[in-house]
Order: C-alpha cells, then structure tokens, then sequence
C-alpha cells in the first residue's frame, strides 16, 4: 500500500526529507518518510519526544517555521502536488483543505474575542459566507462536536470553557470548512483522562460521519490504539515501521516498535509483576546520527549490516512495511516481555499483618481561596483541597494514589510531608503522630518520609551540581562527611543507573529523565522508609517512563521502601501499587488491594475512569462510561456524595442529600457509595474480561 | 570561568564594553602612578592651555591639568560609587530575600518602606538628604546606599517569589533545611544573574548621580579633582577652552555607557549552565 499509491489517497507523501538549519548546522529532522492516507482513514504517528512526529505533519503541507526546508521528497493532497502552489494557494489550502488542531486549546484560540466570533470569521475568511451564515454553520458545528448547550458557549470567551470543551471548539472550527484531511497534534494530551475520552469519542464519530482523514499525532499507544487504523512509527525522524494498528500491536516487526509496546504497563491483574522492557541509550542527536540504522546502538537485533548503511522502508507484508534488515529475526511481544524482563516482586495478595508503616486519620486540608477574587475573599472561602482522608501505607509496599486533576493528590501528599499544614485529621507514622509542618519535625521522621516531585525540571537547583544535590541530605539527615559521602554519592548515581562522573554536572546538562534520576536518588539519599512521588513519570517520554518505574521498584525490593505514587495514569498506578486509593474532590471514593480495585464491583467514578484509559490493546473493548460536566470547584463542595452531579449511577435524592457510608467489600477494601456492592457488581465488566472475538464466546454460552 | 569568556567572546558588543570598563578600572587602580602631574598642582604659567603633548587633555583655569583630574576622578568615582552601589547590593539583597520568602505583613511594610524611597525623584532625595548631612564622601556613599537599595530589594524580591514554590525549595524544606540555607544557598545563586545585571545598573546609575551632585556643588568639595565639579568649573569657559568640559564629560558618557552594555552582556552571559553550551 505504501509503495503502490493509490490516487484516491488524500494525502501521499513521499519520500519527503525536511532539514533545520540551525546554529549548530544542519539538522535532518525528517529523512526519506514515506506515507499515504486514504479517505475516511486515520493514521497514527507514535514516536517519542523528538521524533520528527510533528515536523514531518506540518512539513508535509509546507508548513515549517523559518529556517526549515523540504530538501527532497513530494506530497500530494488530493492529487495537488503541494510544491507546486503559490504561497496564497498554500494559504487557502492550509486554512481550507485541511484542520490543524494542536495540543493547546487555549493558545489556539484568541482570548479576547468569544467563541462565536471566531468561528464566524472562520466561516467568513474561508467559505465567502455572509456574518449571520456563518454564525449559524459554527453553531451547527459546535453541535456536531456534541457541545452542550452551544448558544452559550457562542457568547462566551475562552476562558470561561473548561479544557475539553475549549479543544471541542477548536475541533468544531477545523471542521467549519469541511476540510479533507485534519491533522491532530496530540489534542488530548493536555486534558484529563475523563475529558480525554469524551474527545477521542468524538474524534471516532466524526471519523465514521466526515469523508475526512485523521493524521493523529500522540506518543501515547494507548490513544492511537483506539482511534487509528493505521500507525506509523517514527524513531529519530525516520519512519520505521507502518502497519494496520492491530497488526502492529500484534506483532511489530521493527525492534523499536517493539520495545515501544514492551516498556508501557499492559493492564495485567496477575500477582506477579514484571519489570518493563527498557531500552538502553538515548535517541541519538540529530546533529549525530549514526552512519546506519538510527536504532542499531540501541538494538539488539544489530548485526554489522545495521551499522553499515541505513536499511530503507520496504513492504514486508500487504500494507505494511518496515525500515530494518532483520525484521524477520524480531520475536513476538510475549516472547519479548518474557525474555527481557523479570519478576520483581509478587504483589500482596492477603491482608498484611504486621505493623502499618504510616496511617492518616481523616487528614483535611483546606486552603484560603487565593487572592484574585474579592467576593470569596469576603466569604473568606476556603478550598476543601483534601477532606478527610484516611488510608494506610505498610512497609515495602506501595499506595497508589489515582484521581482527575484537581482531586488534592498533591495537597495530601505535600500535607503527609509536612510542606503544607493540615486543618485537621492526624499523620501517624510507626504509631507517632507527627507535626503538621516539617519545621517542627525531629530529624527521625524528617529522614523518614522524603518525596520526588513532578516537574523535572524545576526539582533540581540550577547552581548545584549533581553531586551537591545528593550529598546534602547525606550530609544533613544522616551526618556522613568526606570520603564516605562521596562513596555513597557514588552508589546513589549508581542505583539509579547513572555514571560516577555526572556528580560534577548541572542539572541544565542532564536530560529530563536523568534529572528524575537524580530527583529519585536525592529522596533514596536520607535512607527513608516511605518516599512520595507526586506524578513522578508524567511528563517524560514512555521509554524513560518505564526505565524509572523500573528503577522505584528495584529499589523498593532492595531496600523496602514503601512508596506513595501519586498518578493520574491509571494504567501506571495498576503497575506500581499494592494497594490503590482512588481520589475525588478531596475524598476518598475508593480504597483497597490493587487486584480488587481493579475488578468489580467498582465505585462508580473507579469504573469511569477505568473506561476512559488508553488501553494499549485494541483488541480490549472497554465500556463506555463517560462522565458529564467538569470536576466541580473545591471550594463549594456538592452535598451528600460528592460526586453524585457527574455519576452515572446517582440514586437521586439519597445521593445529592446524604453523605455515603464506607461499605467493607473485602478485608481491606472499601467503598464509598450509596449502592451495596452486590447491586455495582452487577452489570459491570472487568476491563480486561471483555475482548474482541472473545464477545462472541461469551454469547454462544 | 572559561565559559564565561567563551559565551562573552560571541558578544562583540559586552566585550568591547567590558573593555572599557576595565580599562576605567585599571586607570583608578593605578591612577597616581601614571598621572603625569598631581591633580591639585597649579601650574600658572600654563592656565586654559589647549591639549598638546606635555598636557594632552589641555589644562584649566588654574594650570592644573586636565587629563590628571580626570583620571584621579576615576578613582574617586569608582570608590564613592563601588562603595555606594555595594551598600544598595547588600541591603536590598538581604532585605529582597527576606521580604519575597516571609511574606505576608513583613512583606508589605519593607515593600512600602521602599515605594516610599522611590516615588521621590533620586536627584532631589539626595540634595536634601546632603543638604541635611553635608557634603562629605562618607555621606555621599550613604545617600547612593540609601537610594539605590530599594531598586535592588524589588530585584531580588521578584525573583524570589519565583522560586520560593519551585520544587527545588520544597525539596530542601523536605530535609529541613534551615531559612538560612534556603535563602543563601537554594534561593541567592538563582538570582545572581538578576542581580549583577542591577548592580551595574546601579552603578552607571550613581556616577551620574554623584556627578551631578558634584556639578551642583552638593558633592565632592573643591579643589579635590571630581567629574561634576569639573563640568562645574568648566561651564564659564566653554567656548574659550571647551577640552576642560569635553573630556570630564566624555569620561562620563563612556563609562555609564560601558557599565550599562556590560550589564546588558551579563544577562545574558551569567545564565546557567545549559547543554546546548
């Protein structure tokens, strides 16, 4: 299909190689990408930070900042040789032919007009169309994007839309020219799982109703496993590998595919865990590409072919096709996983005995509603950020901690360190009630619980090197100096894989994923028993995700460090945890042992959100529950259960006036809910019990 | 270091102005030694003489020459200044530290304190406040100290706001870090390159301030050579001898300008350390 392009195809690259010209010299970002997409059609582009993913999108319709060139290749959109058009032809295409929405809603839309002036002006600039036509076409637009209540959001600026209605609204206004090709650069990346789903939703529906193809751009396997029927892989702007999505997940045939599937979590309820498949090295610079395959320093399928001269895109099969010369040599996903990784550790399966390492008894937190607003300032509001929380970590274990954003996660994580004080409620650690700031803290407990935080780059001071970052709680918590606190700052680098020598760098040299490292061995340097990782791995690339949840549960079978892991990725959370706290509004909706949480009877709000995640399994079919409405705000909490305006089981009058009970549904596992576990687990599905092919066993029986 | 010369080497501009800066510094330095004639000698034979080789900024009204009060005013205004510009740098980066990280009430009577200094025009907070002390060296140092310091507090106060919530401060409150620590040592390096750009800032700033008050009789007292007062002297002679105003100004003009460049150069030189070099 690659080779032989059919003229029906909207959008046919080839061959197309694009170069940056930068200080540094010439970067070829894209190189010899080959790609066609037909009508109705959606293709996913999967690679990690840095592939070329977008590069090669906007470089296809000739649209590339300054100092980017096309130095080879052709693309024809609908049979249009774009190199061909003037830059006004261009223009009308890029607006007309084809939608773009980007990663950021709110950066794409003006924030001083409303919503339905920009799509008017849409409709006007590109169809001709007169102001009170235009209008309407947007209003029917935001219709077909299944936006509630459309008039109003006509009238209203951007800033008053949550994140997914706003990128709803962006998706509407692509969609106003009825465009043929609608180029989507990670759209639902910014939003929350539960948002993210309705959006990928729609993106499915209008792919069904429009005659328009998808190029989805995402480094998230799980998204495009769902929506695309086609995938094309892409490593250090090369494109590696394209197969049909269920081909590809079945059985990839470019090693890095298949390390790419191998180092996400797959949703296995089983009580042994597996590490993740890791892959050694870095993608390699632009500016230092190897002389063959880009891959072949991290392969281990390289012979001395690999190395010798790059191996190009060939068909291999009906359909697909694949840049490497030992493609027939690359195993199944299942023999790969077995061989490349290990048993780290059983997962708790009993009720622990033995004495809980920390507990929290109904921890609240509520906070002054900051500054800007004068009239929650007079009501002197406050945030129920985190309202009453009661849960237990033992030792060696991990509690997971899952929510949407804006459930106090973090609030109650930075309330059990200490940073921020608690209104109420106590933190108990080895059956010590401990002060509620860190200040006040003795020098125990403050060895005790240390904490790794999300953001990377700002975790490490600037002006302190690597080595100085680790040394100081040695130095400070545990009182080692000179010649035995630079061994251990030596087996700190190394416990987190990194070299000796980088104790002499500054963070700004080190990669986003060595930064965590060296985060993760600043929190193991104090020798705590508990570390909280506040979305430790959220914002780095899949592989290196992997690599570091690797690394936390190395550490946790040597050392027996429990762990906090705070996440919003569910799929993360299942891997990590022992035991899952699922987090709503500053409450608890539901608590208990990892294989129970998973399976039913779930809260509601756990299976909402287990139906909103990627599974990275197209073959996995997932219910399609989908929360209503936004998070509501913290500060007026809903009466009764608190989440009864977003659930789709709300009983009615006894939800929205009663605070639900604590049902125990098993020795350690409970839920908050009005519904008797027996009534939740009717009806509901496991997310792994239902699968294509499967379905029809299931009705024969 | 060396990375510091690399980056000032793509800089033609800052490096050139360092240049200048320096060549000022050294003079100051080593000024009584080079200075061919004293800088109070009155020569009477050789009165509003035009420049030439044995005087080659020429001389003023009473045979002094001109290049050897301009350059012993080198010296005064990298003394009077340095020192007046250090006071500002040390108490507003203390006071800057403290208010940003405290807070709350602290915060808002230190800020006003200073909104205070600033809403009066500098030029004329330093007559009265010279008017009132006199006019000696010593209080001139505190008035530039004095005036100066709430620009620094602001500086270094914003930059704290910025970083008190970065994660790197939260993580050494997670070890218990004392406020000391936190604040000299996780918050102070990260604001450094703010810092040394207000500094210099500053201090182009108060050679202008200190050459005006010398120009308005306020400040260094004749006959002790000062750029302003020189300006002053030579204010009545310009069209008979126009080198004695020329060259005191143009030393001025130069090292304001240099000292400003240089700043500019250093924002963008003292950033730290990145992989792309």
């Amino acid at each position: 299909m690659d080779a032989t392009q059919s003229s029906t195809d909207i959008l046919s690259i080839s061959d197309l190689s694009i170069d940056y010209r930068t200080e540094r010299g010439t970067l070829p970002a894209v190189r010899h990408a080959t790609l066609n997409i037909a009508p109705q059609q959606s293709l996913g582009i999967v690679g990690e930070s840095g592939s070329g993913k977008t590069t090669l999108a906007m470089g296809a319709l000739r649209y590339l900042p300054e100092n980017g060139r096309i130095v080879g290749g052709t693309v024809r959109l609908r049979g249009t040789d774009l190199a061909s058009l003037s830059p006004g032809e261009l223009r009308r295409i890029w607006g007309g032919q084809v939608g773009i929405i980007y990663q950021n809603p709110l950066g794409a839309l003006n924030p001083s007009l409303t919503i339905g002036r920009q799509l008017r002006e849409m409709g006007m600039l590109h169809l001709g169309l007169g102001k009170r036509d235009a209008y309407r076409l947007g209003q029917e637009m935001l219709t077909k994007v299944a936006m509630p209540d459309p008039d109003s959001v006509l009238r209203r600026y951007p800033h008053q839309l949550s994140g997914g209605m706003l990128q709803r609204c962006v998706i509407a206004m692509a969609l106003m020219t009825e465009p043929s090709l609608l180029i989507m650069d990670e759209p639902t990346t910014a939003l929350d799982v539960t948002t993210q789903a309705v959006v990928l939703d729609l993106v499915r529906e209008l792919k069904r109703e429009l005659r328009a193809a998808i190029l989805y751009i995402t480094h998230d396997l799980g998204v495009v496993a769902r929506i695309c029927d086609r995938i094309a892989v892409m490593y250090a702007g090369e494109i590696v590998e394209t197969a049909p999505t269920r081909d590809l997940f079945k059985r990839p045939r470019h090693p890095y595919s298949l390390s790419l599937l191998g180092c996400v979590p797959h949703f296995d309820l089983s009580a042994e865990k597996r590490t993740l498949v890791t892959i050694t090295g870095a993608i390699p610079h632009l500016d230092a590409l190897p002389p063959g395959c880009s891959f072949a320093p991290r392969c281990r399928f390289a012979i001395e072919e690999c190395t010798a001269s790059p191996p190009p895109l060939a068909e291999i099969d009906a359909g697909r096709s694949c840049a490497c010369y030992r493609w027939q040599e690359v195993p199944p996903p299942e023999a790969e996983v077995g061989e490349q990784t290990r048993v780290i550790r059983t997962r708790r399966t009993a009720v622990p005995t033995g004495d809980v390492l920390l507990r929290t008894d109904d921890v609240r937190v509520f906070l002054k509603a900051s500054g800007r607003s004068l009239e929650l300032r007079r009501q002197k509001a406050r945030v129920h950020a985190v309202d009453g929380i009661s849960a237990f970590i033992w030792p060696g274990e991990t509690l997971g901690l899952v929510g949407e954003s804006g459930s106090g996660k973090t609030t109650f994580a930075r309330a059990v360190v200490g940073l921020t004080e608690r209104t109420g409620g106590q933190v108990v650690l080895r059956g010590r009630r401990l002060e509620g700031v860190v200040e006040k803290r003795p020098k125990e407990v403050v060895r005790d619980i240390q904490m790794v935080f999300q953001n990377p780059d700002a975790s490490l001071n600037p002006r302190h090197t690597v080595g100085e970052e680790i040394g100081r709680p040695l130095s400070l918590l545990r009182g080692v100096r000179g010649r035995e606190r630079e061994q251990l700052i030596g087996e700190l680098l190394a416990s987190v894989n990194l070299p000796r020598n980088y104790d002499r760098r500054y963070p700004g040299e080190l990669s986003g994923g060595e930064k965590q490292r060296v985060a993760i061995a600043r929190a193991c340097a104090a020798d705590p028993a508990l570390i909280l990782c506040d979305e430790p791995i959220s914002s780095l690339d899949v592989s290196v995700q992997g690599t570091l949840m690797n690394l936390l549960m190395d550490r946790q079978a040597q050392a027996g460090t429990s762990f906090l892991f705070i996440s919003h990725d569910l799929s993360a959370v299942e891997h990590m945890s022992d035991s899952i706290a699922v987090m709503y509004l500053g409450r608890l909706m539901e608590l208990g042992p990892t294989a129970e949480v998973m399976r039913p009877p779930f809260h509601p709000y756990t299976e909402a959100l287990l139906s909103a995640l990627p599974v990275p399994d197209p073959d996995v079919v997932q219910e399609e529950i989908r929360l209503g409405g936004t998070v509501p705000s913290a500060t007026e909490v809903p009466a009764g259960c608190r989440f009864h305006t977003r659930c789709p089981r709300c009983l009615g009058e006894l939800c929205a006036r009663q605070e639900p009970p604590w049902q125990p549904v098993g020795p350690s596992h409970w839920i908050y809910c009005h519904i008797s576990p027996a009534e939740l687990a009717a009806g509901q599905v496991g997310i792994l019990d239902r699968r294509r092919g499967l379905d029809c066993k299931e009705a024969s029986r | 270091m060396r990375l510091y010369w690399r980056r000032l080497r793509h800089r033609p501009v800052a490096l050139v102005a360092t240049i200048i800066f320096s060549i000022f510094l050294l003079l100051a330095v080593i000024g009584p030694w080079v200075s061919p004639y004293s800088a109070t000698h009155q020569d009477y034979d050789a009165r509003l003489e035009s420049p030439s080789f044995s005087h080659p900024f020429g001389t003023d009204l009473y045979g002094r020459d001109v290049f050897s009060r301009v350059l012993a005013g080198t010296r005064g205004v990298f003394v009077l200044c340095g020192l007046g510009t250090l006071m500002a740098v040390a108490i507003g980066t203390i006071t800057g530290l403290f208010s940003g990280y405290v807070g709350g009430f602290t915060d808002e009577v230190i800020m006003r304190v200073y909104d205070v200094l600033l809403c009066v025009p500098s030029l004329l907070l330093a007559m009265v406040l010279i008017a009132v002390s006199g006019p000696s060296k010593r209080n001139l140092v505190l008035v530039v100290g004095i005036l100066y310091t709430p620009d620094v507090a602001r500086v270094v106060r914003s930059v704290v706001l910025d970083l008190r919530t970065k994660e790197f401060v939260e993580a050494a409150k997670v070890r218990r870090e004392t406020r000391r620590h936190i604040l000299f040592r996780e918050i102070l390096p990260n604001a450094l390159g703010p810092l040394m750009v207000e500094s210099a800032m500053r201090f182009s700033y108060s050679i202008f301030l200190v050459a005006s008050l010398g120009f308005l009789g306020l400040g260094v007292q004749p006959p002790s050579p000062d750029w302003g007062l020189q300006i002053n002297e030579a204010r009545n002679f310009l069209g008979l001898a126009p080198w004695m105003l020329f060259f005191p100004a143009a030393a001025i003009a130069l090292l304001i300008i240099s000292t400003s460049l240089m700043s500019d150069g250093l924002k963008e030189i003292g950033e730290p350390v990145r992989s792309g070099g």
